[in-house]
C-alpha cells in the first residue's frame, strides 16, 4: 500500500473512532448538567444520585474523547502536511479558536466538578457543570466549522504565488450555511446518543427491580430517568430529521456528486426515486450493473430539492460536468473519477438515517409503557433497550462516513459558486516527507492500542452501568482542612 | 509590531505554559513511585495533578493550533518531519489520560498496579522527546526547497539533541519533585523534600550544559541574558529547596524553564525552522507565516481569550490549593469486576 491510503485509513479510523466518543460526551454533559440543576433546585435525592450515576459514566468516556482527540489535532500535520500548507491560512484558525475558546473551558471545568463536591458551593458547583457542557458544544462548533469549510470552502481565495488557500472573511468562515446546518445536524444526533444512552439504561433498571420487586424504592427514580431519555429522544429525533433534510438540499447544490452517489444513480432521472435496496456490485466502476430494488418514488428528487418531481443529474452527467470545470485530468496527468465510492455511500446513507429506528421504537415505547404512573417490566423492552443503545452511535459514524467519503475524491471540495482554485484533491494533500513504513507503524499501532482502550472502556461502561445509581450523600463544603477528598483516582 | 513576529512571540509564551505546567505533571508521575511507596502515598501524589492535568495538556493543544493557524509551514514541516518521535509522544498522552482516570475505577491492586506502571511509563516517553525535538529544531534538520524534511529518523539522534532530552527530563523531575514537596503533607512531603534536593543540583547541571553549548554553538548574543536568567532561577530553585522555601524554588524553576524556551526561541529568530541542507530553504517567521489577515484576527482571539484562561485556571489552582496528605486520601470505590458466573444470572 501506499503512503496515501494508509493516511487514508488512518484517518478514517482514529477519526471515527474519535467520534464514537463525541457524541455521549456533547449530549450527556448537558443532560447530567440539567440532572445536577434539578437537584439543586429541587433538593431531591433523586436527582442527584443520577446526576452521580450518568456522572460517572460521562467521565469514563470523556477520558478516551480527550485521548483520541489529541491524535486528531496533529494528525493533518503528520499525514496531512500538503493540505495543512494548502489550507492552514484557513483552516487552522478555527483550530486554534476551539482550543482556546472550549478546550480550555473543557478540561478545566471538567477537573474543578469531578474534584470540586466538597470545595465549591453548591451554585458555584452546579456553574462548573454548565461551563463544561458549554465548552463542549463550542469546540464541535469550531470543529464542524473547520470540517464545513473544506465541503463548501467560503471566505478565501487562491493566491498563485504561494499556491494557497488564504482567507478573505473569517466572518464568512465561520457562519458558513453548511456550517450552519451541520451543526444543529450533530449537536442533534448527540442528544439523540445521549438521549437513547439515558433512557435504554433506565428501562434496564426499571425491568430489572421491577420483575424482582413491584415496589423496589428505586423504580420512581428510574421512571423519571427513562422518561427524561425519551423526551430528549423524541425532540432531538424530530431536530435530527429537519435539519438531515435542510443539509440534504444544501448538499445538493453544494456538492451534486455527493448526492447522486447517495442514491447510486447513474442517470439522470426526473423525477428521481429513493431505493431501500440495491443489488449488483456498487463496488465495481462500473455503475450500469446496478439493480435498485424497493423504491420510493420521487422521494431522492423531494430530499435534493423539496420538489417530488424535479429532476436529479446522475453520475454519469455530472462526471462529465465535473470533468470540464475541474479538469480532465490531475496534475500527475491521471484522469480523474469524480465518483466517489458507491459502495459506501449509499449504504451508509440509509444506514444513518435507518438505524435511528431503533431510538425512535424505544421513545414510543418508554411513552406508552410508563403512561399514567405506570413502569415498565416487560423483559423484552429490556433487551430492545440494550440491543437499541448502540444503534444511533453507530447512525452517527455512518452519517460521518458519508460525509467524508462522499467529498472523495477531493479533500476540499469546489465551491460551485466560489473560486475554482479552492479546492485539493486528496491524493496531493498527503505528506511527502514521510514514508510508508512510518504511517503503517503508526496505524497498526494506534490501531491496535485504540482496541485495546475500547475494550477496557466497553468494560468499565458495562461494569457501572450494571452497578445502578450508587447512593449518595451530600455535605455542604466547609473549611475543615482534614476532611478527606469526596473524589479522588 | 509586525503580526508575524508577535505570533512567534506567543508561541513561544504557548510552550512556555506547556512546559512549565505540563513539566510538574511528567514529574509527579515519574516520581509517583518513589514518593509515594504504596498504594496511598502513590493516590497523595497522583491527586496533586489530579483537577490540572487535563487543563495544563490544552496549552499543547493550543501551541499546536497556534503553529497550524499562524505558520502552517512550520506546522506541517515539523511534525510530519519529526514523525516518529510525536508519535511515540502522542502514544504516551493517549495512554496517559486514560491511564489517570480509569486507575481508580476498579477496587483490585493488580488493575491499579497495571494502571500506575502506564501513568510512570507514558510520562518518561514525552519528557525526553520534547528536549530532543527542540534541540533538533535549534540545531537545524535537512530540509529540502519544498520545506520538506528529508532527514530520516537516527538524524534526529545527534548527541545535542539526546542532551536536550536530558535536560527536560532532569528539569521536569526537578520541577516534578518541587511541586509535590509543595503540594503534599506527611511521608510523601519528607520523601519528596530529599528528592528535591538530589534533583535540583542534576538539573542544574545538565541544563547549564545544554544552555552553554546552545548558546556557543547556535545562538546569537543576546542571548547570554536569557541563559543568566534560567541559571539564576535554577540555582535559586537548588538554594531554595535547602532551606525549605518550597513556593520560591517552584517560581524560580518555573523562570529557569521559561528563559530556556526564551534561549531556544531566540536562537531561532528569524528562522523558525533552519535548515541544514541550505540556509536558504529555512522555514523563517516570514515565509512559514498566514497572511496578514489571518494572523490579525487570530490576534484579536488571542488578545481577548487568553487573560480569561489564565483568569479561570488561576482560579483553579486557588480552588485545590490545600496541602494533601494520606488521610485526604478516601478509600477506594467498592467497585470490582464481576465474576464471570455471576453476570449470567443476571
Ligand atoms: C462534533 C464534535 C467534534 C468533532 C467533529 C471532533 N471533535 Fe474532537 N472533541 C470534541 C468534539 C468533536 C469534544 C466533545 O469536545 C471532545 C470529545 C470527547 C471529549 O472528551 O471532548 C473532543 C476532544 C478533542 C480533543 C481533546 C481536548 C481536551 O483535551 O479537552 C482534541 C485535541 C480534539 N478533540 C481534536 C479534534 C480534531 C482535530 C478533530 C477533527 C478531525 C475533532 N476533534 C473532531
Ligand atoms: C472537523 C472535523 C473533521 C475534519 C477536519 C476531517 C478531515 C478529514 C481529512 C483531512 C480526511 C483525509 C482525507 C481523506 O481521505 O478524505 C478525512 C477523511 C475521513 N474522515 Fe474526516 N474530518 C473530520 C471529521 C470527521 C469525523 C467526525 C468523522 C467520523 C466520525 C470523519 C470520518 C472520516 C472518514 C470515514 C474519512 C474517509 C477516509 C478516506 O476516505 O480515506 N471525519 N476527513
Ligand atoms: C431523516 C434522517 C436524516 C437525514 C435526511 C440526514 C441527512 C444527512 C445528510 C444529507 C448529511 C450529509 C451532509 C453533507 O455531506 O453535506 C448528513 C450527515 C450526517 N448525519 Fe444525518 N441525516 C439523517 C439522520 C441522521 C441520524 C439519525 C444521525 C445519527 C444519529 C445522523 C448523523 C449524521 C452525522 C453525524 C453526519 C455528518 C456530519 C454532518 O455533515 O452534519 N443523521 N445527514
Amino acid at each position: 500500500m501506499e503512503v496515501l491510503e494508509l493516511a487514508r485509513w488512518q484517518f478514517g479510523i482514529t477519526t471515527v473512532y474519535h467520534f464514537i466518543l463525541v457524541p455521549l460526551t456533547i449530549g450527556l454533559s448537558t443532560l447530567v448538567a440539567i440532572l445536577q440543576t434539578a437537584w439543586v433546585r429541587t433538593g431531591k435525592e433523586k436527582y442527584l444520585r443520577l446526576t452521580k450515576f450518568y456522572g460517572k459514566l460521562l467521565l469514563i468516556n470523556f477520558a478516551l474523547g480527550v485521548a483520541t482527540g489529541i491524535v486528531q489535532e496533529f494528525q493533518f500535520g503528520m499525514n496531512w502536511s500538503e493540505y495543512s500548507r494548502f489550507v492552514g491560512d484557513v483552516f487552522g484558525a478555527p483550530l486554534a479558536m476551539e482550543a482556546l475558546a472550549a478546550f480550555f473551558l473543557e478540561s478545566t471545568f471538567l477537573g474543578l466538578w469531578i474534584f470540586g463536591w466538597d470545595r465549591l458551593p453548591k451554585k458555584v458547583h452546579l456553574a462548573t457543570v454548565w461551563a463544561f457542557a458549554i465548552g463542549s458544544m463550542l469546540s464541535a462548533y469550531f470543529i464542524i466549522a473547520a470540517n464545513s469549510w473544506m465541503q463548501h470552502p467560503v471566505g478565501a481565495e487562491y493566491n498563485p504565488e504561494t499556491g494557497r488557500a488564504e482567507m478573505t472573511d473569517i466572518g464568512a468562515v465561520l457562519t458558513n450555511n453548511t456550517t450552519l446546518v451541520a451543526f444543529p445536524h450533530v449537536i442533534a444526533t448527540a442528544f439523540l446518543v445521549a438521549g437513547t444512552f439515558v433512557a435504554g439504561i433506565a428501562v434496564y433498571w426499571m425491568v430489572r427491580h421491577s420483575r424482582a420487586d413491584k415496589d423496589h424504592a428505586d423504580l420512581p427514580m428510574y421512571r423519571t430517568a427513562a422518561r427524561y431519555g425519551a423526551v430528549v429522544m423524541l425532540l432531538s429525533g424530530i431536530a435530527v430529521i429537519v435539519t438531515g433534510d435542510v443539509q440534504a438540499k444544501l448538499m445538493f447544490e453544494q456538492q451534486p456528486i455527493k448526492m447522486a452517489a447517495a442514491e447510486a444513480l447513474c442517470h439522470t432521472e426526473e423525477p428521481a426515486p429513493f431505493s431501500i435496496l440495491t443489488i449488483g456490485n456498487l463496488a465495481g466502476d462500473d455503475c450500469e450493473s446496478v439493480t435498485h430494488l424497493i423504491e420510493i418514488p420521487g422521494l431522492t428528487s423531494y430530499l435534493a430539492t423539496g420538489d417530488w418531481s424535479a429532476p436529479v443529474t446522475g453520475l454519469d452527467d455530472l462526471q462529465e460536468i465535473y470533468a470540464e470545470r475541474y479538469g480532465a485530468t490531475d496534475a500527475n496527468g491521471d484522469e480523474i473519477t469524480y465518483q466517489p465510492n458507491l459502495l459506501v455511500t449509499y449504504w451508509s446513507f440509509r444506514l444513518m438515517i435507518g438505524l435511528a429506528a431503533f431510538s425512535a421504537a424505544v421513545c414510543i415505547a418508554i411513552f406508552w409503557f410508563t403512561r399514567k404512573g405506570r413502569v415498565i417490566d416487560q423483559e423484552w423492552m429490556k433487551k430492545l433497550a440494550i440491543v437499541s443503545l448502540p444503534m444511533p452511535f453507530l447512525a452517527a459514524s455512518f452519517g460521518w462516513i458519508f460525509t467524508e467519503m462522499g467529498r472523495q475524491p477531493f479533500v476540499v471540495a469546489p465551491n460551485p459558486t466560489g473560486s475554482d482554485q479552492v479546492m485539493l484533491m486528496t491524493l496531493f494533500g498527503v505528506s511527502e516527507a514521510t514514508s510508508v513504513f512510518e504511517v503503517a507503524l503508526s496505524l497498526s499501532v494506534f490501531t491496535v492500542v485504540y482496541a485495546v482502550l475500547g475494550v477496557f472502556w466497553f468494560r468499565l461502561m458495562q461494569r457501572y452501568a450494571v452497578e445502578g445509581a450508587p447512593d449518595v450523600s451530600y455535605e455542604e463544603p466547609n473549611d475543615d482542612a482534614d476532611r478527606p477528598m469526596s473524589f479522588a483516582y | 509590531m509586525d503580526l508575524a513576529l508577535f505570533w512567534f512571540i506567543l508561541i513561544a509564551v504557548l510552550w512556555t505554559g506547556y512546559l512549565v505546567l505540563e513539566g510538574f505533571d511528567f514529574g509527579v508521575a515519574m516520581l509517583m513511585e518513589k514518593v509515594g511507596k504504596g498504594d496511598r502515598g502513590r493516590r497523595v501524589a497522583l491527586n496533586t495533578i489530579g483537577p490540572v492535568w487535563d487543563g495544563n495538556e490544552v496549552w499543547l493543544l493550543t501551541a499546536g493550533g497556534a503553529m497550524f493557524a499562524a505558520f502552517p509551514e512550520w506546522y506541517a514541516t515539523l511534525f510530519s518531519g519529526f514523525y516518529l518521535p510525536l508519535f511515540l509522544i502522542l502514544l504516551a498522552l493517549i495512554v496517559r489520560a486514560v491511564a489517570i482516570e480509569y486507575r481508580g475505577k476498579i477496587n483490585d491492586d493488580t488493575w491499579r498496579r497495571r494502571w500506575d506502571w502506564m501513568i510512570m511509563g507514558s510520562a518518561w516517553i514525552p519528557s525526553i522527546l520534547w528536549g530532543v525535538a527542540f534541540a533538533n529544531i535549534v540545531r537545524g534538520v535537512p530540509i529540502d526547497e519544498t520545506g520538506t524534511y528529508t532527514g530520516g529518523f537516527f538524524n534526529l539522534l545527534s548527541p545535542y539533541a539526546l542532551l536536550g532530552g536530558a535536560t527536560t527530563l532532569t528539569l521536569f523531575l526537578s520541577h516534578g519533585a518541587i511541586f509535590l514537596a509543595l503540594k503534599t503533607d506527611g511521608e510523601v512531603r519528607e520523601r519528596a523534600e530529599a528528592l528535591s534536593r538530589t534533583l535540583a543540583p542534576v538539573a542544574l547541571v545538565v541544563a547549564a550544559v545544554f544552555a552553554i553549548w546552545t548558546q556557543i554553538a547556535y545562538s546569537v548574543p543576546w542571548t547570554w541574558a536569557a541563559v543568566a536568567v534560567a541559571a539564576v532561577g535554577l540555582v535559586i530553585a537548588t538554594g531554595a529547596g535547602r532551606i525549605g522555601r518550597y513556593g520560591v524554588a517552584f517560581i524560580a524553576n518555573a523562570v529557569a524553564i521559561a528563559f530556556a524556551v526564551v534561549l531556544i526561541f531566540g536562537s531561532l529568530y528569524p528562522d523558525v525552522m533552519p535548515s541544514s541542507t541550505d540556509p536558504a530553504y529555512s522555514l523563517t517567521i516570514e515565509n512559514a507565516s498566514s497572511t496578514d489577515y489571518t494572523l490579525t484576527v487570530m490576534t484579536w482571539v488571542a488578545v481577548v481569550l487568553t487573560p480569561v484562561v489564565l483568569l479561570y485556571q488561576g482560579w483553579t489552582y486557588w480552588v485545590f490549593r490545600r496541602r494533601l496528605s494520606a488521610d485526604h486520601i478516601p478509600d477506594h470505590s467498592s467497585l470490582t469486576f464481576l465474576p464471570k458466573k455471576s453476570k449470567a444470572e443476571q
